[in-house]
């Protein structure tokens, strides 16, 4: 245990000043003053709306191209980035030959990679919740101090996370065994495009498809009216529906795999 | 012994790489590991470190097995395996503190180490803009960070410039003589091993050729009688027909085995009775660069 906290702490320290980790703070900073910037320029129109459906047209872009295409993107980078600090520095053989486990080794740069998509999905939350309520103190004509999407959002981010996993573990081990760009990039971009475009055309096996959790766990999300009133959306979070087991099942063979493939691979 | 090996074998598919090798590295010895490049001296420091799966035979390091004792042998080693891993976007000194938190030793030895390999100047700087000769002291910093009884270094004077090696090679005989360390020092070079070994280890094509001390390296280099005459070609030819051996001519000296002074006087008379002018006579001992390249070259 001590020296998987010794690993994961040297995982931060190595990446603490590069776009590995600040990649997981600006990219949801950014995204958020966006939106916070087009909904102040156009607060007139916006006035209109009651509260919780000024959360939704708020929450709703960044959610919408989280779920296609940025959210397994970033899965892909930061997988990436976290495995291409030990190939760029040829420093695989320095870290396999410290008196550390290789499970430790190995364990912490996952868990470090998922610390970041973990990190950026929150920060996504706080800063939507942030910059919602930052809009109507600037303009107390937006109403979204009316209703409270905390609990909603917070769910909605962690089934992406949940629906996300499985691609972050087949992205890590895939950084892992390549150590040029191209090869993970190129999988992971044709797969993200395939697991789109068979969540749209509706096969019926897509769920069984890692790349394509996202995007159905944003298309599951359905507001219904029930005991609201016909103008007041109301979502729903269906947390564990098929498609996140499988992701979870994908998740956890892929990280074990990849640790017997770690314990028998050697080291260039 | 601080390491052991018996019998072993390593393949790359179906090229073998190394074959039987049976090394004994007693303790307190600067083990010179010299070969070619090619030979498999790198692919035998993997073994050693248990970065590749040993094919066939054993390893014992501290009289430990090394697969089932892995983590506590490793915790006695520092290693420098090719050109040094260092991360470039961290300075010298980040490099040197993540690795002292991997280790969990004091950040107080990292200045120590820089100031031991003199990169205190350049400790900010990040490693990435190095010379090659800064980022193998780093690498040598980094492998002596933990104080380890056995420090594995695969070519580490590679990239130095002629101070920069007499340091190295000064560091390691203090290691060993004041600190009682043992180092497994591999090189290509037979003139540095030379200076500094106090045991041998010569492989080629994987294969263990020689293994013992300086002197027993010494010892097995024949000895020479080294001749200058006037006409060297028509003096070696007399001496052929003679009945001699002779093992080099050039323009000014040949050179002959040496069996004894009876013999080397024998010559001497025999040269002078037939008009050859002998200038000089003399027993020489065969280098040990003439007597690397004539082990590496019979395998």
């Amino acid at each position: 245990m001590k020296a998987f906290i010794l690993s994961f702490r040297s995982e931060f320290y190595k990446t603490r000043k590069t776009m590995a980790f600040w990649s997981a703070v600006i990219l949801p900073l950014l995204i958020c003053l966006m939106v916070f910037i087009g909904f102040l320029n156009h607060s007139e129109n916006l006035a209109k709306l009651p509260g919780p459906m000024l959360w939704l047209e708020f929450a709703a872009p960044v959610l919408v191209v989280m779920g296609s295409l940025l959210l397994p993107m970033l899965i892909v980078f930061e997988a990436y980035s976290v495995n291409n600090i030990e190939h760029k520095a040829e420093t695989w053989k320095t870290l396999f030959s410290l008196p550390l486990s290789k499970w430790s080794v190995y364990s912490a740069k996952y868990l470090y990679a998922l610390f970041l998509i973990v990190l950026c999905l929150s920060l996504f939350v706080l800063f939507t919740l942030g910059f919602g309520n930052l809009l109507s103190i600037i303009k107390p004509a937006l109403r979204f101090n009316e209703y409270h999407t905390e609990s909603t959002l917070a769910q909605i981010y962690l089934k992406l996370l949940l629906s996300s996993l499985g691609i972050l573990s087949i992205q890590f081990l895939l950084s892992l065994l390549f150590r040029d760009f191209l090869k993970p990039m190129g999988i992971g971009f044709v797969a993200t495009v395939a697991g789109i475009i068979m969540a749209n055309v509706g096969w019926k096996y897509t769920y069984l498809f890692p790349y394509s959790h996202p995007m159905l766990t944003i298309r599951g999300l359905k507001p219904d009216n029930a005991g609201n009133g016909p103008d007041i959306p109301h979502i729903t979070v269906d947390m564990f529906t098929k498609d996140i087991w499988v992701s979870l099942s994908v998740a956890v063979g892929v990280f074990i795999l990849g640790y017997f493939i770690v314990l028998k691979k050697s080291v260039k | 012994m601080v390491i052991d090996t018996q019998g072993l074998s390593f393949n790359f598919g179906s090229q073998q790489v190394v074959r039987s090798l049976s090394l004994q590295v007693p303790e307190g010895s600067i083990y010179g590991f010299l070969g070619p490049n090619g030979a498999g001296k790198t692919t035998t420091i993997k073994l050693l470190l248990n970065l590749l799966k040993t094919g066939e035979g054993s390893i014992r390091i501290f009289d430990k097995d090394l697969e089932s004792n892995r983590i506590e042998i490793l915790s006695q080693i520092g290693a420098l395996i090719e050109q040094p891993a260092i991360y470039g976007h961290l300075s010298g000194r980040e490099n040197l503190a993540n690795r002292a938190l991997l280790l969990q030793v004091p950040q107080s030895r990292v200045d120590e180490m820089l100031g031991l390999v003199h990169l205190k100047d350049a400790a900010n700087k990040k490693a990435g803009k190095y010379s090659l000769g800064m980022k193998q002291r780093l690498g040598i910093a980094l492998a002596l960070l933990s104080d380890p009884k056995l420090l594995i270094l695969d070519e580490p004077t590679n990239g130095l410039d002629p101070n920069g090696i007499i340091e190295v090679r000064e560091l390691l005989i203090r290691l060993v003589s004041q600190y009682k360390k043992t180092v497994f020092v591999s090189s290509h070079l037979l003139a540095e091993v030379e200076r500094m070994a106090t045991h041998v280890g010569i492989i080629d094509k994987g294969e263990l050729l020689f293994q013992g001390s300086i002197k027993d390296l010494e010892a097995i280099s024949q000895p020479q009688i080294r001749i200058e005459v006037g006409n060297t070609v028509d003096a070696a030819n007399f001496l052929k027909k003679q009945g001699f051996t002779v093992n080099d001519v050039n323009e000014d000296h040949l050179s002959m085995p040496f069996i004894s002074k009876a013999q080397m006087s024998e010559i001497n008379a025999l040269l002078n009775r037939n008009n050859y002018q002998v200038f000089s006579i003399h027993k020489i001992q065969k280098d040990l660069e003439k007597l690397f390249l004539d082990i590496t070259q019979k395998a």
